[in-house]
């Protein structure tokens, strides 16, 4: 059985604050998780979570202020496991004065590639992130979306087991978001471990086998995305259409919700046969049934009021 | 090794798609006009002015360019966040900081060659002929470049850990300090306190040592430049950049990026 491709243990991260740099701020406080290989695990929380951080840490841009991470079981701090990493950072920017295929051609040359292989990937690269023609231009001219891709590229140019994204939708419009969508679903495919962060839950919806949300620099949660938010139903919901004329629907009709021509009901799993039964003698038509789970967005938008709720009541006690 | 030579191939191939530095280059083809010109109203010592002239110039470029380019070698990285994607690649810390003082020195190297050059078809202009003793000339290019690797050295070191504004007030004023260690190791007839006496002797051996570097009036007179200066010149440059280097990747190894 394959081994995590990334664990951290306690991982904190305090930075300097203040004029002097005598006053600390954490940024990450005791990050524990892991990763399984071949996982898709996405990164969720609000701006400022932490979120960065983490991923600065796995990757050696920033350093901890205790704990640890391995990644395919070597250290961070050790830099030749980069060799089976790859990294997109938030917001990338890359030199300038280079054109696409020359960055990508730069970056290729520490992984010791012969010319000719540097070649080809960089032109299969180009092409997988669709800037196959624009390869040749310097990237000043470049887009904030184009930019987006070219680090995309640099990130899985030598075929790395574990990708980590920063952010990888951000800045994109819709049609980069679906192809950024389909090269991680691609690396899915291929069996690589992807790490990305986000604040957008559909993503995290769509391609995570699993996701950990953070908030405040704690981690608050890990699990499949439907497992994180709680098995645990809220109801049934009744799509039905009828005539709202018919005097047996008004009782019905006082209670559901309207939506063109269709109306909602929305009843506890105990009652949803009596209901059905109600609406059949009224001769609604039932369009679906559908048990009520809390969403992702809710579950993460309950955690960032509660995380919130308690940086009030530190600070009210603190003034005490 | 083929990763510092990537890193310096890059830094290379910046500075010369730089605008900055070909304005440098014009600017050096308009000090050998000036030399030429001077030399035309200066009776029977063209060659000594346009000499010292043009070391004087290819100095003062070389030095212009270490300071400002080499500032910004490591923070405009990191400002700009270019480093990130690096970083994240196989390649330590310290190899980054060799490459980039390699492609920058590779760069002045190639400036000053080229500088020397012009300055020498000016020579053969002007004298027509040229002589044994004008190999000092190249000595005293070489010391330059020397001097100015030194100075390359200084500016990635403050660039590791402080503004690009403070980095180039900390290494012109070290470059400043290094011409006067002469002045710093005789103060004995001088005001000065017996306790200051001994920190500006101490501190003198800290310093970098530009004064030895300086053959240019030697140069400008056709004497020669002993062989045991350019050993030793050679020698001290080569240990300076090296202590310089390790103590900027000490500084760097341990940086956290924004």
């Amino acid at each position: 059985m394959p081994g995590p491709a990334i664990q951290t243990e306690n991982l904190t991260k305090d930075y300097p604050t203040g004029f002097l740099h005598m006053k600390t701020k954490r940024s990450l406080e005791n990050l524990t998780m892991q990763v399984e290989e071949g996982e898709t695990f996405g990164f969720l929380g609000p701006n400022g979570a932490g979120k960065s951080t983490t991923i600065k840490l796995l990757v050696g841009i920033i350093f901890p202020t205790s704990g640890g991470a391995q990644i395919l079981g070597r250290p961070i701090g050790d830099v030749e496991m980069h060799r089976n990493i790859g990294y997109l950072p938030e917001q990338p920017y890359f030199y300038d004065y280079l054109t696409a295929a020359e960055v990508l051609d730069y970056f290729a040359r520490f992984y010791g590639f012969s010319a000719t292989e540097r070649k080809e990937r960089v032109a299969k690269m180009l092409k997988k992130v669709g800037l196959e023609t624009a390869g040749k231009i310097q990237l000043r001219k470049y887009s904030k979306g184009m930019l987006q891709r070219v680090g995309l590229a640099q990130a899985i140019l030598h075929d790395p087991q574990v990708v980590i994204l920063d952010e990888p939708m951000s800045g994109l419009d819709p049609i980069g978001r679906r192809e950024v969508r389909d090269i991680i679903l691609e690396l899915k495919r291929e069996g690589r471990t992807v790490l990305f962060s986000t604040h957008i839950l559909t993503d995290a919806e769509m391609l995570c086998d699993k996701v950990g949300v953070i908030v405040g620099g704690k981690l608050q949660g890990v699990g499949r995305p439907d497992e994180i938010v709680g098995l645990k139903s809220q109801g049934m919901e009744i799509l039905f259409e009828t005539d709202a004329t018919n005097p047996k629907s008004t009782a019905l009709l006082a209670r559901a919700a309207r939506s063109g021509t269709r109306y909602t009901l929305r009843v506890s799993e105990d009652s949803v046969y009596a209901a059905l039964d109600e609406l059949k003698a009224a001769g609604a038509k039932i369009a679906s049934v559908s048990q009520v789970k809390p969403t992702l967005e809710e579950y993460f938008m309950h955690l960032v009021a509660k995380d919130r709720a308690q940086a009030a009541a530190v600070e009210v006690s603190d003034h005490k | 090794m083929n990763r510092i030579f990537s890193v310096a191939l890059n830094t290379f191939r910046e500075a010369v798609r730089d605008r900055v530095l070909y304005n440098l280059v014009f600017f050096a083809l308009l000090m050998m006009a000036a030399a030429i010109f001077v030399g035309q109203i200066s009776l029977g010592i063209e060659s000594i002015i346009i000499v010292s002239l043009g070391l004087s110039a290819i100095s003062i470029i070389g030095l212009l360019i270490a300071v400002f380019i080499g500032v910004g070698l490591v923070s405009k990285e990191m400002d700009k966040r270019t480093l990130y994607a690096l970083l994240s690649k196989p390649i330590q810390r310290w190899e980054f900081l060799v490459g980039k003082f390699g492609g920058l020195v590779l760069t002045l190297t190639v400036n000053t060659a080229a500088m020397a050059a012009g300055l020498f078809l000016v020579l053969l202009f002007v004298k027509r002929s040229m002589e044994n003793s004008d190999t000092a000339i190249l000595v005293a290019v070489y010391f330059i470049l020397l001097k100015i690797a030194i100075v390359v050295a200084l500016a990635l070191l403050f660039s590791c850990f402080t503004s690009q504004l403070l980095a180039i007030l900390f290494t012109a004023g070290l470059y400043v300090a290094g011409l006067f260690i002469h002045e710093m190791r005789n103060l004995s007839g001088s005001k000065v306190s017996p306790a200051m006496q001994a920190f500006f002797s101490w501190i003198s051996y800290i310093l970098p040592n530009f004064e030895n570097f300086n053959v240019m009036a030697a140069a400008a007179h056709g004497k020669p430049v002993p062989g045991s200066l350019i050993l030793q010149n050679t020698a001290y440059a080569a240990i300076y950049c090296v202590i310089v280097l390790a103590a900027a990747s000490v500084v760097f190894s341990r940086r956290n990026l924004k």
